[in-house]
């Protein structure tokens, strides 16, 4: 895949984005392409700034300086709702669920359905079923929902339950992109399996997912490309057929300089 | 399992599979109990209310006559609409001590202009709750833009509408024969709508009743009260999940600030008069009767009619207590235990949830 989409136009590319928070340097430079289709692994070690890359990229920090680009159009992002609104989805680290509202509330929080007619437009009523029958029709499809209780509160499910309906969420909305903060970090062996399988079954339906993870064999089994993120900004991007899982490690740290073939782009 | 998948993992297909199965697994008693509770948060205050009119019936059976029971009701009026002004903004993870300057400004600029400088009812009315409003979101504004907390703000605007409350007042009442004189509506909702068997309910207490609900039906229904809970519960989950928190709590503010204009109305209708050393304690009745209903101080969590219900019980406390002989000192024992016991209640169940 990776020589093919080489031609086509990515569906997400940022140039030279620039963050400093006061003395410190958070983003120097950083380039980033996502291809329509593909898998983008991005790695890097604790402090390289993959945080504050993918939170510009789904509006939750602004960066000083530098281009984002959806579909080849320049974008500003000013909030993580504009990001939403463009179509790109993101779980993050800390699955930014409310933990006292229901399943169904977390999944249309920001975007609530209103009642059709005058329920809804004078009196401004949400309409709880069609929200409740669509977060059980997402989480059925994804194989999460046993027992329909899609009133239950967050802050009873599982912590795997948790980072299910946050992907759900995710998968339901997003149209152009869904990214993946360390999704797999806080689950157990089963639970993070199930989650790889999600991403691998997101992205047969054609959706672009950005995988942030420190877990090697997991980015290097379901990812098409490696960014690897150092020091601010990308340092290459490797083919994870062809580069080796210590390789990238030495890239990632420094122990390695990037070589010239391993560069994409 | 689609690619390989890693080696340590090639037996997980035998694991089990109910991996994110929605299920509960909490049988015993305890844990229906609890789950109840936190389902039904105001399933608390509502059993202590009933159980509670039973008990003071058996001590002193004049108390569950109709005349009492509708006394309490009118007691606890304007005690209920401000308590319902500072649900929202205690469900925000806020606090609001203004609350009682905020209302006892807001009758002077209604009495003022209604009775003193002859202006027409409906614009002397509108006036108060525009400056209600003003003052909220005065402290909405400091809350969320400036990012002080809630409390500091709250303790100085406390005093800031404290002091300009005496200012425009200029320390004098206006005396209730002034406003039946000049402007007899504003008393209107002291009046009684009904006399059901020998019980007075008020126009007061039928509003009560009507702006609880309204504010049920807007916290639960519509997308604006569905983001006070998500703001109150976990802010950053609430801003990366796409709501504008800064306006969401200025809102708040500024709504709880429109409340308490209304409940100006309301108040002088119910004293008879306008004093500015009227409603001084109102601050923490109203923070007592939203943590007797059960609404949690940390946010997230509450309903307003169990405010109401709190506003009820400590009404039935006081008033029961007192019809039983009990000293007004014992009282106040009563109610700080009830608040206590509302606030141990709220950290068990949080600490189950979490």
């Amino acid at each position: 895949m990776t020589a093919s989409t080489n031609v086509l136009q990515p569906v997400l590319r940022t140039r030279g984005l620039m963050k400093r928070y006061g003395t410190v340097v958070a983003m120097n430079g950083a380039d980033f392409d996502l291809y329509p289709n593909e898998i983008l692994g991005v790695i890097g070690d604790n402090g390289a700034g993959k945080t504050t890359l993918i939170r510009s990229i789904s509006g939750a920090t602004i960066p000083d300086h530098g281009t984002i680009e959806l579909d080849g159009k320049a974008i500003h992002f000013n909030t993580p709702e504009d990001a939403r609104k463009a179509g790109i989805e993101t779980v993050y680290q800390n699955l930014a669920l409310s933990p006292a509202l229901s399943i169904a509330d977390n999944m249309f929080l920001g975007r609530e359905l209103l009642k059709p007619g005058l329920m809804g437009s004078v009196f401004r009523k949400l309409d709880h079923k069609r929200m409740e029958a669509f977060s059980r029709d997402k989480l059925s499809e994804l194989g999460l929902l046993t027992i329909q209780n899609i009133n239950q509160t967050i802050e009873t499910l599982s912590g795997g339950q948790r980072q299910g309906v946050a992907v759900a969420r995710a998968v339901a909305f997003g149209s152009k992109v869904v990214i993946m903060d360390e999704p797999t970090a806080a689950l157990g062996v089963k639970e993070s399996r199930r989650v790889l399988e999600l991403i691998q079954e997101v992205n047969a339906k054609g959706m672009p997912i950005v995988l942030i993870s420190h877990n090697m064999p997991h980015v290097f089994e379901v990812c098409d490309r490696i960014h690897i993120h150092r020091l601010g900004k990308r340092l290459c991007t490797i083919d994870p057929k062809q580069v080796s899982m210590s390789d990238a490690v030495a890239l990632m740290t420094g122990a390695m300089e990037a070589p010239a073939s391993a560069a994409v782009d | 399992m689609s690619r390989s998948g890693s080696e340590f993992e090639v037996n997980l297909h035998n694991a089990d599979g109910a991996v994110a199965a929605f299920e509960r697994d909490d049988r015993s008693a305890l844990s229906v109990i609890r789950n109840a509770v936190r389902d039904y948060p105001t399933l608390v205050p509502a059993v202590v209310l009933v159980v509670s009119v039973l008990c003071f019936g058996f001590v002193a059976p004049r108390f569950l006559s109709p005349g009492v029971l509708s006394l309490v009701l009118q007691q606890v009026t304007v005690i209920g609409i401000v308590a319902i002004a500072q649900t929202l903004i205690i469900l925000t993870a806020g606090i609001d001590l203004s609350v009682g300057a905020i209302l006892v400004l807001s009758t002077f600029v209604m009495g003022r202009l209604a009775v003193s400088a002859g202006i027409p009812l409906p614009l002397a009315i509108a006036a108060g709750m525009t400056v209600g409003t003003l003052m909220g979101a005065f402290n909405g504004f400091l809350v969320a833009k400036i990012k002080l907390p809630p409390f500091i703000v709250t303790l100085g605007t406390l005093s800031v509408f404290t002091a300009l409350k005496l200012w425009y007042s200029g320390s004098e009442s206006i005396r209730n024969s002034d406003i039946e004189a000049n402007a007899p509506t504003l008393l209107w909702f002291g009046e009684a709508a009904a006399r059901p068997f020998g019980a007075t309910i008020t126009y007061g207490g039928i509003s009560l009743i009507l702006l609880a609900a309204l504010f049920w039906y807007i916290l639960q229904h519509t997308a604006w009260g569905r983001h006070v809970y998500a703001v109150g519960d976990d802010p950053e989950a609430a801003v990366l999940s796409g709501i504008k928190t800064d306006r969401t709590i200025i809102s708040v503010y500024a709504v709880a600030g429109l409340i308490c204009g209304f409940g100006a109305w309301v108040a002088i209708g119910r004293v008879g008069s306008i004093s500015p050393i009227s409603f001084e304690e109102i601050n923490l009745a109203t923070i007592t009767a939203v943590v007797i209903g059960g609404t949690s101080l940390f946010g997230g969590r509450g309903s307003i009619p169990g405010s109401v219900l709190g506003a009820l019980i400590v009404g039935i406390f006081t008033t029961g207590l007192s019809l039983a002989g009990v000293d007004d000192y014992w009282q106040m024992f009563a109610v700080g235990n009830l608040v206590l016991i509302a606030v141990a209640l709220d950290q068990w169940l949080r600490r189950a949830s979490l």
